[in-house]
């Protein structure tokens, strides 16, 4: 087993050492995390990243004439470069920096949404999004008297494309989907639904909270008009978010939020704002964290996102074969095109049981609606046991998942 | 309600009966135990006023009052929870509005059950502890406006 896991330069046991919090003990045995979804664990580099910043750098940004200043500020916009390569941005001023996902998806709803709704107009978003991609449309379909859409999602967890097309009408002016359900791990078509939403003269804005880590992403590519993800699933740390936006549309847009750096001059009569990107990045931003992005940046293009996948792969196979084992267990989201992830359900237990029981063997996975609360009322069900796997997870740690469930299951039932 | 003991002498009774479990497992094979046996709600209890909100598992809580003693009965759908209720109904159930607001409850902690209580949104344990405790001070109130 060992070996089938290390190849092509491929060697998830090297991986795995980089990850200091994976050597830890849970109850006593040896933490086994399959929480990745909701959060990755972080490499050393990326706590070096925060470390040398606090104990050797660490200055405000972007104004001081001094040299820490100036090597923050040279980090920080570091950061920046990286990001837009690793999502091929046109230009790197259209790499907005947020405290994370929500944020992102906040801004658009409350610069962009509120510049361009108006009564009667219909916003679309799927049956399967976080409640992040719900709410703040909510919000501005009732404040604005416009009508949010909602495209179904099929038995095995994937979108009814041919419905999408029917709620494409001339008032669609948004249509704002995730890359990948966090609930189910499917892959969404997001260019064909790009190219449908563009045909009916719609913006789009893709989620990619979940496919970020996972998926080869070139926003030129995807042809998105706004791109939302966050660090801290991505292997860097919390409170970073990016929004990626069209150039035209960033600059159209109305500022978020007010205070320092998105001004170019204020008096009191009025102020002029500031240049993309910093028009949207109002106060001191998240330097040290920002910063330390480019670290969890240089991991992954390091290990390699093809090499990773095809790892992160295997684990899906693996335990979607190994778990059918667990008598009554029936996994939620069967689409043909999935990230690395099994949510499920166990005949006559609750989802939360089987957590407490897993936590206790020292196994941690995510139980419960995962902020999709919609999507599990269409599957009729309180919520699910979610597995899902990074680039340092094993073939082991899901032999350890499969005889915890069963010991779980055997408890339980 | 075992019969003239206190919160705190049942407290004990439930503390030195987990002290008999050395293994995670056999703790909760009984705390399963107890959720498959505790008594289920009526279905017209099954209502949203009696939910008490956690965010994953759901809980139905009602309290009675009898000569100055509350009774509760809840039920859950996740079955640990149940078990958890069923320790807290045995220790809270059937005391004066007092004992019952004023109760420590430390046996949640001395039996390894204090993750339960987290605030990690993941059970309703705490919001459960709580919504006794306010039922206790709403009957309280009740009769000393009434009296």
């Amino acid at each position: 087993m060992r070996d089938a896991m290390i190849r092509n330069g491929f060697d998830v046991y090297a991986i795995r050492e980089q990850f200091p919090v994976l050597d830890r003990e849970v109850k006593g045995r040896r933490l086994v995390y399959l929480d990745n979804a909701a959060t990755s664990q972080k490499p050393q580099s990326v706590i070096d990243a925060l470390i040398n910043y606090y104990s050797g750098y660490n200055a405000n940004i972007h104004r001081g004439i001094h040299t820490l200043a100036e090597e923050a500020t040279a980090d920080f916009e570091k950061a920046r470069d990286a990001v837009q390569l690793f999502v091929n941005a046109q230009t790197r001023e259209q790499i907005i920096f947020t405290r994370g996902t929500t944020e992102s998806i906040n801004l658009v709803a409350y610069s962009w949404g509120r510049q361009k709704i108006n009564a009667g107009d219909e916003i679309i978003i799927s049956g399967m999004e976080h409640h992040s991609n719900i709410v703040p449309w909510q919000i501005l379909c009732e404040e604005k008297k416009a009508k949010l859409k909602v495209v179904p999602v099929s038995n095995e967890g994937e979108l009814l494309m041919d419905e999408l097309e029917k709620l494409l009408t001339s008032r669609t002016k948004l249509v704002s989907i995730a890359h990948v359900s966090n609930a189910l791990g499917t892959v969404n078509p997001v260019k064909q639904i790009i190219d449908k939403a563009h045909q009916a003269g719609a913006v789009v804005l893709v989620d990619g909270a979940q496919s970020t880590v996972h998926l080869d992403i070139d926003v030129q590519e995807m042809g998105c008009d706004f791109f939302a993800f966050s660090a801290h699933k991505l292997y860097g740390p919390t409170g970073v978010g990016i929004l990626y936006g069209k150039k035209h549309l960033l600059e159209s847009m109305p500022v978020f939020q007010g205070g320092g750096e998105m001004i170019k001059e204020v008096t009191f009569e009025k102020t002029t704002y500031n240049d993309l990107p910093y028009k949207f990045e109002a106060g001191t931003p998240n330097i040290a964290d920002t910063i330390a992005l480019r670290a969890a940046i240089d991991f992954m293009n390091k290990v390699g996102k093809e090499k990773a996948r095809e790892h992160e792969h295997e684990l899906l196979y693996y335990a979607t074969e190994q778990l059918q084992r667990v008598p009554g267990l029936k996994i939620i989201g069967r689409a043909k095109e999935k990230t690395s992830l099994i949510s499920f359900v166990v005949d006559n237990t609750h989802p939360q049981d089987i957590g407490i029981l897993l936590d206790n063997q020292g196994i941690a996975v995510r139980t419960g609606h995962h902020c999709a609360q919609p999507l599990m009322r269409r599957f009729g069900i309180p919520g699910t046991v979610r597995a899902s796997f990074a680039v340092y997870n094993t073939k082991e740690e899901i032999d350890e998942l499969l005889a915890g469930l069963q010991k779980a299951v055997k408890m339980l039932v | 309600m075992e019969d003239g003991k206190t919160i705190k002498e049942i407290e004990e009774e439930v503390v030195g009966e987990f002290s008999l479990f050395d293994s995670w497992d056999d703790k909760y094979e009984y705390i399963i135990d107890l959720g498959k046996k505790l008594a289920p709600l009526a279905d017209e209890y099954k209502k949203d006023e009696n939910r008490v909100r956690g965010c994953q598992s759901t809980v139905w809580l009602i309290a009675d009052e009898k000569e100055g003693n509350i009774f509760f009965k809840a039920e859950s759908d996740a079955v640990i929870v149940k078990g958890l209720i069923s320790l807290l109904i045995r220790v809270l159930s059937g005391h004066k509005t007092d004992e019952i607001i004023n109760a420590k409850l430390e046996f949640i902690q001395r039996i390894g059950m204090t993750t339960h209580l987290a605030q990690t949104r993941s059970n309703g344990l705490l919001a459960m502890v709580k919504q006794m405790k306010n039922y206790a001070l709403a009957y309280k109130l009740k009769n000393s406006t009434t009296v």
